[in-house]
């Protein structure tokens, strides 16, 4: 807002300036020619002009200069309808002289001077905004000489406004050698016309019929204005006489100079045009290669990107891309070629010993066009061969075909070698991405098994007034497959379950949860130790892999009879400690894991066993992550060690007791990191029944 | 990491394995049995005088066996396992279900 209305203003000065000078220079031509002094001192009219210049001066400035949505062709139009706007309305005035015949108005030198001015004042518009559009135009790629010299020139012309203000000793000699400085100057200036190799060849023929007409403008209004002007000097003195001013000569000349030098450049260089375009479109293929690795879904479509941007830039006719990432992987993408077309030519040139190229042994492009010649009935005649690198490895070849005999240049050959080589870059890439996707994709899995393992566990432990249970369990990095339970069958009945699934991972989670659903199901009839493993084993038979089995050890508790029925099967032997004597033991009953026999004789590698129980006796479940855990040395925690943590804490209740064992664990071990899963679940008898 | 050598002795095929069977080298003890008994062997022996380690995976290999030995009338004894090795085998109970010798020797009368 604040530049519209500060660009109204000045153009409002402008006018005002414009009909000050307007009187001012009439009262003193009138005067002078009524010989009278003059009502204005003579330098007046002077000094306004030079007013009236500064202000158009700023006016375009704002308006041209400082306006960042022009471009090339806009500041064109702008001084076209500048020019066009100044020649219409110089051309009325010119019809209305006409149509007014000679009459003694049109005589009067008052009329003459008046007509003169607007010319000029029309014409100098026309050159400043010339002038600012021409100063866009020529720095637009900025050098800081460039500007420098620009910045100078454009002072020095501004200064040289006063120049015409005093009265220099003016010297012809004085006013050629300024006026020649001017004219080098911008000739120098002229030079830069970078601007003429981005406009596309529909712009430079636009901007061809603009110059032209912008010349015309220009010798039309330097025409009108000098024979205006000297119709009005033949007869008086001291009026605003451009034909000394040498700012406006100056411009005069700079605008013509830069405009016949556009022109001419744009001319001669219309055919080179399309190389410009071809080399933008290049830049865009590249982009497109090196984005495709983003945007795009599969390999595939890269190595379409690539034939199409190929084919494209160097006018290919035909294209294929062969492509063998290992022994299972060829394939080939044709671009208007039949496969059959192209295998005969690989063929061709096998059997011509052409090694090198599309055997897929080098790094170097090959132009094969004159082995091509020799085979008949190939519409092509060249051919052009690149191998296609993905980390350092040769995975394929694009080969380029013309009808045309030695249609590849090496600037070609160039550009192709650029986009092949970015292509294998965007496929390693997009390898990689995928890779990285893969692994997220497994990490995401096991933490949902986790967190599915993690839920199978009991939330609440069974307790009576006879015994209290603590449980514990810890899984390795990935999924573990420890599992404990417990369940309430009676009043005096309870049974427990410890068991840990052969291997990691997602699998051993499932048989986890198997065994969880086997125990709920078969617990609750109160079933002998043994009878539950046999059919626990049966159940299991049908989903265990090969090579997997699971260890368990089956507890029946009766808290009346105060006897302890179980069975072990293969997994480590229960921890008991008995009060009555003091002493630790461990129960090594028989019993063999489940799924190691795979048919109904396992009953007989199971068995039952008894033991009675008294307040204050420990039982320890645990699984094979407690004993085995490694220290720094390599020994392992063991079975003595663990007896002899337990007769630490004997007395204490089974939640102190897990926590000194596990600390004594992570003691050993020297971390809490643990590369096993561990479990423990401890029960103690109440001392009070 | 484990290394496996097999040496053929009076028509018997002995496999060594050298070092620690875990989940991924015992895919190769799998490998080397199955090897031995596609190349017709009736006797396998297993020298486990060099196992440091077995893993439940090793384990596994081992087990899964059994069946198909039983099937083909193949025999196999493991001998010379170290104390450690050899309790982890009878606390899973596969000291019943396998032929475990103390030495090559008694392994292969076992076998005859």
């Amino acid at each position: 807002m604040r530049a519209k209305a500060l660009s109204r203003l000045l153009f409002a000065v402008g006018v005002v300036t414009w009909v000050a000078l307007l009187f001012t220079d009439i009262s003193v031509v009138f005067s002078a020619k009524r010989s009278l002094p003059a009502e204005v001192p003579t330098w007046l009219p002077g000094v306004i002009l030079n007013l009236y210049i500064i202000a158009l001066y700023y006016y375009y400035k704002l308006r041209i200069d400082r306006d960042d949505q022009l471009n090339f062709v806009d500041l064109l139009w702008r001084v076209f309808a500048t020019g066009l706007i100044a020649t219409v309305l110089s051309l009325a005035l010119r019809l209305i002289e006409y149509l007014m015949e000679a009459t003694t108005l049109t005589g009067n030198i008052v009329y003459i001077e008046m007509i003169y001015l607007i010319n000029l004042g029309l014409m100098i518009s026309f050159l400043l905004a010339a002038f600012t559009a021409w100063k866009r135009l020529i720095l637009y790629q900025k050098s800081k000489w460039l500007i420098r010299l620009w910045t100078f020139f454009e002072y020095a012309l501004l200064i040289s406004l006063l120049y015409n203000n005093f009265i220099f000793p003016e010297t012809e000699m004085v006013y050629n050698t300024v006026f020649g400085f001017f004219v080098v100057v911008g000739l120098v200036l002229s030079g830069n016309l970078k601007w003429v190799a981005y406009l596309n060849f529909r712009q430079k023929w636009t901007s061809l019929l603009l110059l032209l007409l912008t010349i015309f403008y220009l010798i039309y209004s330097f025409y009108t204005n000098s024979s205006l002007a000297m119709s009005v000097s033949g007869e008086e003195i001291g009026f605003a006489d451009y034909r000394n001013h040498i700012f406006i000569q100056s411009l005069i000349a700079f605008v013509t100079v830069y405009s016949a030098f556009s022109f001419l450049v744009i001319f001669f260089n219309l055919p080179t045009t399309s190389v410009f375009e071809q080399k933008l479109e290049e830049v865009v293929n590249f982009q497109r290669i090196s984005q495709s690795i983003q945007t795009e879904q599969s390999e595939e479509s890269v190595y379409r990107i690539l034939l199409e941007t190929s084919v494209s830039s160097v006018f290919a006719d035909a294209a294929w891309l062969e492509i063998k990432n290992n022994e299972h992987d060829h394939r080939v993408f044709t671009y208007r070629i039949t496969e059959k077309e192209a295998n005969d030519i690989i063929h061709h040139l096998k059997d011509h010993h052409v090694t090198g190229v599309l055997d897929q042994s080098t790094d170097k492009t090959k132009n094969l066009s004159k082995h091509l010649s020799s085979l008949r009935g190939s519409r092509f005649r060249s051919i052009l061969a690149f191998p296609i690198f993905v980390k350092n490895e040769n995975i394929g070849t694009l080969a380029l075909l013309k009808e045309l005999p030695d249609g590849f240049n090496k600037e070609m050959t160039k550009i192709i070698s650029t986009f092949a080589n970015q292509a294998g870059i965007s496929i390693e890439n997009f390898r990689l991405l995928e890779e990285a996707l893969q692994s997220e994709r497994y990490k995401e899995e096991l933490k949902i098994a986790k967190t599915v393992q993690k839920s199978l566990l009991p939330q609440m432990l069974e307790k009576d007034g006879n015994f209290e249970i603590a449980a514990f369990s810890e899984s390795a990095d990935e999924v573990g497959g420890d599992y404990y339970d417990t369940l309430r069958i009676s009043p005096e009945e309870t049974s427990l379950i410890i068991a840990d699934v052969s291997g990691k991972g997602t699998t051993a989670a499932f048989h986890m949860s198997q065994m969880k659903g086997i125990f709920h199901s078969l617990a609750q009839n109160c079933i002998e130790p043994d009878e539950f493993m046999v059919r626990a084993n049966k159940a299991l038979v049908y989903c265990l892999e090969r090579g997997s089995f699971i260890s368990a050890s089956f507890f029946l508790v009766h808290t009346v009879s105060k006897k302890i029925r179980y069975a072990r099967a293969g997994h480590c032997p229960v921890l008991y400690y008995s009060a009555a004597t003091g002493k630790t033991e461990y129960l090594k009953d028989k019993g063999v894991a489940l799924g190691m026999v795979r048919n109904n004789s396992y009953g007989n590698f199971i068995e039952s066993n008894e033991i009675t129980y008294a307040p204050g006796d420990i039982m320890v479940l645990y699984t094979d992550g407690i004993t085995e855990a490694k220290n720094s040395k390599g020994d392992e925690f063991g079975y003595e060690r663990l007896a002899e943590v337990l007769m630490e804490v004997k007395s204490q209740t089974p939640q102190q007791i897990q926590e000194h064992l596990i600390n004594k664990l992570y003691e050993f071990s020297g971390t809490d990191n643990i590369n096993d899963d561990y479990t423990t679940m401890i029960i103690k008898f109440n001392s009070q029944t | 990491m484990v290394h496996i050598k097999r040496l053929q002795e009076d028509g018997i095929d002995i496999i060594t394995p050298i070092g620690e069977i875990d989940a991924s080298s015992s895919i190769e003890l799998d490998l080397t049995i199955a090897k031995s008994v596609g190349e017709g062997f009736t006797k396998i022996l297993v020298d486990c005088g060099s196992l440091e380690y077995i893993s439940s995976a090793g384990l596994g290999v081992f087990m899964s066996y059994i069946d198909e030995f039983k099937d083909k009338n193949l025999k196999m004894v493991l001998f010379g396992m170290s104390e450690k090795v050899a309790n982890t085998f009878e606390i899973l109970g596969l000291h019943e279900l396998l032929t475990i010798a103390r030495d090559k020797a008694e392994a292969k009368k076992l076998v005859a």
